[in-house]
């Protein structure tokens, strides 16, 4: 476990130096090296802030090849199918690392936010950020690094974004409902499903009845407990 | 379709509801021909186990024929499968080390919350055992959709009838990894806690792996002389104090391995589960544990600790240092039933291991409620009820 930390550092050097201008997910991922003392933990899971921005880190161990896992996530027109909140993305017509992505909001209406892609290392690493024109400030990244023997691979996603960044940052929060976390974990979760399984589990009895459940079953964990 | 749905505690009817329909690609819809009221249904019959829904569809032991299949099913149409209470992709980490009870694709993504919460890890789904193993309608029903149809169900041989084979579901295998569990060896002697299905299964499994005594306890008679008929002795804890005749029959030494195979809901005397009732009673939950306890303490110093008996929640005065001092070994779980559905079909087919002696009443579909209130209420007499909807419930050899 220990060594194999120790061999993802490079990689996350890079990303750090890579994404320098972006301050806070920048930190996130560069926690590590300025840490005193011998913490490995993850930057984002530290028990501080970033700023002026969220920071959301979560990862998940899926039992498919790195190339599958990052041939399916970069296809960014597969991501609505395991990202709750995203209703689709859509190429620029000029410039092949733009992307709209448009997200559910309240009310039905919807929600536009143009990226770019700021980083892409075949089968280890796709990184994106939103443009100047953005109504959301905001950046993230995916990765994928083999796991020890036949576990597959661990796919960590880090998103960051400005919560302070006007109404359409409000949109954001309200959307990931009290805990981006656990937005995080969903889709994350949704995405090893349909890659280990080729389908989405559900216990609806009914076709008809999937939409409807699928609403009904993404209260917050406490209102769910009860 | 007719199905037993459960509406609050002591309170299950059958009630007409939609039929169920292929929704993902690998799914199956089976039409039941058999499916069992297992002691674990009482745990929702009697409301300790949380997040169950008026409406739910209740069963987890079921069998039957398949009558439809989605494109990613490998069952065919006429088959009979015996399907696992458990819930199992075949895809995912757990799934390949057949641990398939710990699968971790089969509980819907957003129910996982409630178990990761309380456990540190979401639970599998499970067929019609509350939402916080998915939400899943079960078997004790006219027809049922069976998820990851290609993983779990087993096809049974038409000369093999429904009551030889239907325990595969559950308790057959539950009794098994019970007693495997205990890691027997020979000479061992084994005590097990509980004469229901379970305890009756593992008692029978323990002495098929070479146990030299199984020592049974519970209170009711009509178990007590189920676990003799199997080969047990047995020790009735309204008469006897069961810590002294353990030592006592041990020659001094304890038991070299015990099985609780009672769970939650135990009964006892002892004054810590009168207190552990009482709790459970006013809504502070604690799980009521008294045949662990006591289990912790027979067991020899270096013994096994088997608990097929379910438990959810926590416990209080939990004999820690025991554990500890006297090193033991505990394994526990749901049961990897995938595991099992092969080596123990061939023993049934063998003769080698008997089902049919655990069943006392056999019952329509349309009588369950009052299945469930005679299993909870007269448990001497009511040790195994089978629901048969429909027609075809009961298929021999000859058709």
């Amino acid at each position: 476990m220990h060594r194999h930390s120790r061999s993802r550092a490079p990689a996350i050097a890079a990303v750090g130096i890579g994404l320098v201008a972006l301050p806070a997910l920048g930190y996130a991922l560069a926690a590590n090296r300025h840490r005193k003392g011998s913490d490995t933990a993850p930057g984002y899971t530290a028990r501080r802030s970033f700023g002026h921005y969220d920071v959301v880190g979560r990862t998940v161990t899926i039992r498919r090849p790195r190339e599958e896992l990052f041939r399916t996530w970069r296809d960014f027109a597969n991501l609505p199918d395991f990202m709750a909140n995203l209703e689709k993305v859509a190429p620029h017509p000029d410039d092949p690392a733009r992307n709209t992505w448009y997200l559910k909001a309240p009310a039905g209406k919807t929600l536009a936010v143009e990226t770019t892609i700021a980083r892409e290392i075949e089968n280890e690493l796709i990184a994106w950020r939103s443009t100047q024109d953005s109504d959301l400030d905001t950046e993230g990244r995916v990765t994928f690094e083999d796991a020890p023997g036949e576990r597959g691979t661990r796919v960590g996603l880090i998103i960051a974004w400005h919560p302070r960044g006007g109404i359409a940052s409000k949109v954001v929060a309200k959307l990931s409902g009290k805990s981006p976390e656990l937005q995080a974990r969903h889709d994350l979760k949704r995405f090893k499903m349909l890659m280990e399984t080729g389908e989405i589990a559900t216990s609806v009895r009914r076709r008809e009845n999937e939409a409807a459940a699928d609403r009904a079953e993404r209260p917050t964990p406490n209102e769910e407990m009860t | 379709m007719r199905a037993l749905t459960w509406h609050g505690t002591h309170d299950v009817r059958v009630d007409t509801v939609a039929d169920p329909e292929i929704v993902n690609p690998r799914d199956a819809i089976i039409k039941v021909t058999s499916t069992a009221i297992c002691g674990s249904d009482l745990h929702l019959y009697d409301g300790v186990i949380p997040a169950m829904k008026p409406g739910d569809i209740l069963g987890h032991e079921f069998m039957g024929e398949v009558v439809e299949t989605g494109s990613g099913s490998t069952l065919e149409k006429g088959q009979r499968v015996v399907v696992p209470f458990t819930i199992s992709c075949g895809g995912c980490f757990h799934c390949h080390i057949a641990q398939y009870s710990a699968c971790e694709n089969s509980n819907p993504v957003p129910k996982q919350d409630m178990t990761e919460t309380l456990y540190g890890h979401p639970m599998a789904g499970i067929f019609g055992y509350s939402h916080l193993t998915g939400g899943y309608s079960g078997g004790q029903a006219e027809y049922v959709r069976v998820p990851f149809s290609d993983v779990g169900p087993i096809v049974v041989p038409d000369h093999l009838d429904d009551d030889t084979v239907l325990f595969l579901s559950d308790i057959l295998p539950t009794g098994w990894m019970a007693a495997e569990n205990a890691e027997i060896q020979p000479d061992d002697t084994v005590a097990v806690w509980g004469c229901g299905p379970v305890g009756l299964f593992a008692i029978q499994s323990a002495l098929a792996m070479g146990a030299a005594r199984v020592i049974a306890i519970d209170h009711y008679p009509q178990r007590l002389a189920l676990a003799r008929s199997l080969g047990a002795e047995t020790v009735d804890f309204r008469h006897t104090d069961v810590r002294e005749a353990l030592m006592e029959m041990s020659g001094g030494i304890g038991c070299d391995a015990v099985i609780d195979a009672v769970g939650m809901e135990a009964h006892g005397f002892a004054i810590d589960n009168m207190i552990d009732i009482a709790k459970q009673k006013v809504g502070v939950g604690a799980d009521r544990a008294s045949a662990l306890k006591q289990a912790i303490l027979a067991v020899r110093p270096g013994g096994r600790v088997s608990i097929p008996g379910v438990y959810g929640g926590m416990t209080d005065k939990f004999p820690l240092g025991a554990l500890m001092e006297k090193g033991l070994q505990i394994r526990t779980g749901q049961t990897h039933v995938q595991r099992y559905l092969e080596p123990l079909l061939q023993k049934i087919e063998e003769g080698a291991l008997d089902t049919t002696f655990l069943i006392s009443h056999r019952l329509p579909l349309e009588e369950a409620a009052h299945g469930y209130k005679c299993f909870k209420e007269r448990q001497d007499s009511w040790t195994k009820v089978v629901l048969k909807p429909g027609m075809d419930a009961h298929p021999t050899a000859a058709g």
